[in-house]
């Protein structure tokens, strides 16, 4: 297990490299940031001046290193746009991203999980095929497109919830929260639903695909023949094993999550770290796209090696370390 | 035996409505298991020998389901139950034990937590003497080191032990009637004649009656008491086991038999029977054996199919072999 998981981080790292060197290609590719950065006016003086002080007169291999020896501290120089640290930017949206993400993941996970479990359980009943019939709607609908219907319902028509923004957010050391106030839980509710519809929809689906397959096992049946009562069954036997193969895709799907907040945050104009990014395309704004890259990767290789690690809790086979040598 | 038999199936007949038609997968079969007796069930692959016991423990997969016909457990009727009320006979009444032990017992869960819920759920007793009483019915089934083994999960058991775990656990909750299908198919030969030994011997000491499903004419010759012959849904032919073996009725039996290699045979060469058993969409008229019998007459084709009933009560056949063969007379 030990070698596995030392491989699996030796992966990671290989994958971050890779999305590092694209993010670090993008200074070199995308226009010269110099050109961007002094307007029309500027000496040959200024602009050898900003080259060096940004290190473009190096070589790429040693610009490179330099670059990720930074990215490695957090520092990925100055915005383009803003002309202050990116990281510190960063890190004034980050709050928003995360408490949406947060949001949306638990309730695709919960909702997922729990329809997935009701439309395999009842795969015949009325309710349950309303419910698959619909999902495929869910999955169908682009993801702007349900805000905005969200939008026109509940702020347009209903007026119940606004449209737009974080509301209220309450400072607590670096992070700001919307969790403290009414204005702050009330204005996350659409962009929760809008971001966690697709991903809850998909956990729906494959929960219940799963769970059916698993219900055809064996051992189903002979729990059945045991005289177990259906819950046991359903909640204890089949369960269990359905999350199995669900939780490696789930946990891929909530990393995803993070990454399509930029549709979600620019549609309801969320203060996020995705419309943060959005702007900074406009803009052409290259280390603030390059920061967002290399976060958004670190998240998802997280995720990734935390979903390993909790497969390897739940199913013993796995746990190879622990065979206690059958007959 | 004068007893009330601990399993009576009456005339059960197991349907599956399809769109070309009924079909029957269980036809009018009847036989009874008594305590501490083992009935062997053979016949060739789709004959319906896993669906009979199926509709015993009410497991039927749609669309099966049984239409006519009685199931008496201990004298009570149990083919009309459903849902809870079934429920509660299984595991506590009547236990089952399926062909591939490898998949039979859920993996995520240790041994242990499989034998002490199904404990809990039928004998009233504390979590701590479930745990005794799954450590003793894992010792009573041969497991070695029970008591250290029981927080293992099943992947940690070699399949010999695993089938070893699944009796334990079709019988923790000490069911009068245990349904065993082909229980040792999916062993290892060397670990066949142990589980064979095993389940004869439980079904000895605790007086269960034993339901034996198997292709095997080994298994029958050294487990069973009685035999049970099926063929295309319907029985061939019931009776003692040293009977129907040494001296079978139906010309069915007796080509399983010479198809089979037992050790009592001697070195005659093995014969198969010839075409194989017809699609129960197709059932041929009259004696459903009728195309594959040596001894086919034209009553056999003409007649209504042959019951053990309308027969001699042994074997479901016109001509039976052993009695005298009249040539039939004219038309
Ligand atoms: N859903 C179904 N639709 C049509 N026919 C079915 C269906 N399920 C089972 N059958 C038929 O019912 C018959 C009885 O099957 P059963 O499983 O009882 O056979 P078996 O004697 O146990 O055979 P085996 O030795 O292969 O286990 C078979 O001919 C099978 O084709
Ligand atoms: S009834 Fe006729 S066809 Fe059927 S088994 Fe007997 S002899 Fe053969
Ligand atoms: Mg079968």
């Amino acid at each position: 297990m030990l070698a596995y998981i030392i491989r699996r981080v030796f992966q990671s790292v290989l994958v971050l490299l890779v999305v590092g060197l694209v993010a670090f290609s993008m200074f070199s590719f995308v226009g010269d940031p110099v050109d961007n950065m002094l307007g029309q006016e500027r000496t040959q003086a200024d602009v050898e001046r900003l080259r060096d002080q940004l290190g473009l007169d190096q070589p790429f291999v040693v610009q490179y290193w330099r670059f990720l020896e930074q990215a490695a501290q957090g520092n990925f120089g100055l915005s383009y746009r803003q002309g202050r640290p990116v990281a510190e930017i960063l890190m004034e949206r980050l709050p928003a991203t995360l408490e949406l993400a947060f949001v949306s993941g638990l309730l695709a996970l919960v909702g997922g999980i729990a329809l997935g479990i009701f439309t395999a359980i009842r795969r015949r009943g009325v309710s349950a095929n309303v419910i698959m019939t619909a999902s495929l709607i869910g999955v169908s609908l682009p993801t702007f497109l349900i805000g905005i219907l969200l939008i026109y319902v509940f702020s347009v028509e209903l007026g119940w919830l606004p449209s737009f923004g974080r509301g209220e957010v309450t400072r607590i050391g670096g992070w700001t929260t919307g969790f403290l106030t009414e204005s702050g839980l009330k204005a996350l509710i659409l962009p929760a639903i809008t971001l966690g519809l697709y991903q809850m929809t998909l956990i729906m689906r494959l929960v219940r695909t799963e769970m059916l397959e698993v219900l055809r096992m064996d051992y189903i049946r002979f729990a059945r023949a045991r005289g177990l009562r259906e819950k046991s069954i359903n909640f204890r036997h089949a369960l269990k094993n359905t999350l199995v193969p669900v939780i490696t895709i789930t946990g891929l799907q909530l990393g995803s999550i993070i990454a399509f907040a930029i549709i979600t945050e620019t549609v309801f104009q969320w203060p996020g770290v995705g419309l943060l990014f959005i702007n900074a395309i406009q803009f052409v704004d290259i280390p603030v796209m390059a920061a967002y890259l290399m976060m958004i990767s670190v998240m998802f290789v997280g995720i990734n090696l935390i979903v390993d690690m909790l497969y390897f809790a739940i199913d013993p086979r796995l746990r190879v370390d622990r065979t206690a040598g059958g007959h | 035996m004068t007893d009330t038999p601990v399993l009576s199936v009456r005339n059960l007949v197991v349907e599956i409505p399809t769109r070309r038609g009924i079909l029957r997968p269980v036809d009018n079969v009847s036989y009874d298991i008594h305590a501490g007796e083992i009935l062997g069930v053979v016949g060739e692959s789709g004959a319906g020998k896993s669906m009979t016991g199926n509709a015993v423990i009410g497991l039927l997969d749609r669309p099966a389901r049984i239409t006519s016909g009685e199931i008496l457990l201990s004298g009570q009727p149990i083919h009309n139950l459903k849902g809870e009320a079934l429920r509660r006979l299984r595991g506590k009444k009547m236990g089952m034990i399926f062909q591939d032990p490898l998949t039979s017992l859920n993996p995520l869960l240790t041994v242990g937590d499989q034998l002490t819920e199904t404990i809990l759920e039928h004998l009233g007793v504390s979590q701590q003497q479930a745990r005794e009483r799954a450590i003793a019915a894992l010792e009573e089934v041969g497991i070695p080191a029970a008591r250290s083994r029981i927080d293992s999960y099943p992947h940690e058991f070699s399949g010999g032990m695993r089938q070893r775990v699944v009796i334990a656990l079709a019988l923790c909750a000490e069911p009068d009637l245990v349904i065993a299908d082909e229980p040792t198919t999916a062993l290892d030969v060397s670990v066949q004649a142990q589980i064979v030994a095993l389940l004869k011997r439980l079904c000895r000491e605790r007086g269960v009656a034993v339901m034996l499903v198997t292709h095997d004419m080994g298994v029958i010759a050294e487990a069973a008491d009685r035999v049970a012959v099926m063929y295309a849904g319907r029985l061939a032919e019931l009776g003692p086991v040293r009977e129907v073996l040494t001296a079978a009725r139906h010309p069915y039996t007796s080509g399983l038999m010479a198809s089979t290699p037992l050790a009592s045979q001697g070195h005659e060469r093995l014969r198969q029977i010839p075409g194989a058993m017809p699609r129960l969409g197709n059932l041929p008229d009259g004696c459903a054996f009728h195309p594959r019998c040596d001894y086919a007459q034209d009553r056999c084709r003409r007649d209504p199919g042959p019951t053990l009933e309308t027969c001699d009560g042994r074997a479901a056949c016109w001509f039976p072999l052993g009695a005298e063969r009249k040539q039939e007379v004219g038309a």
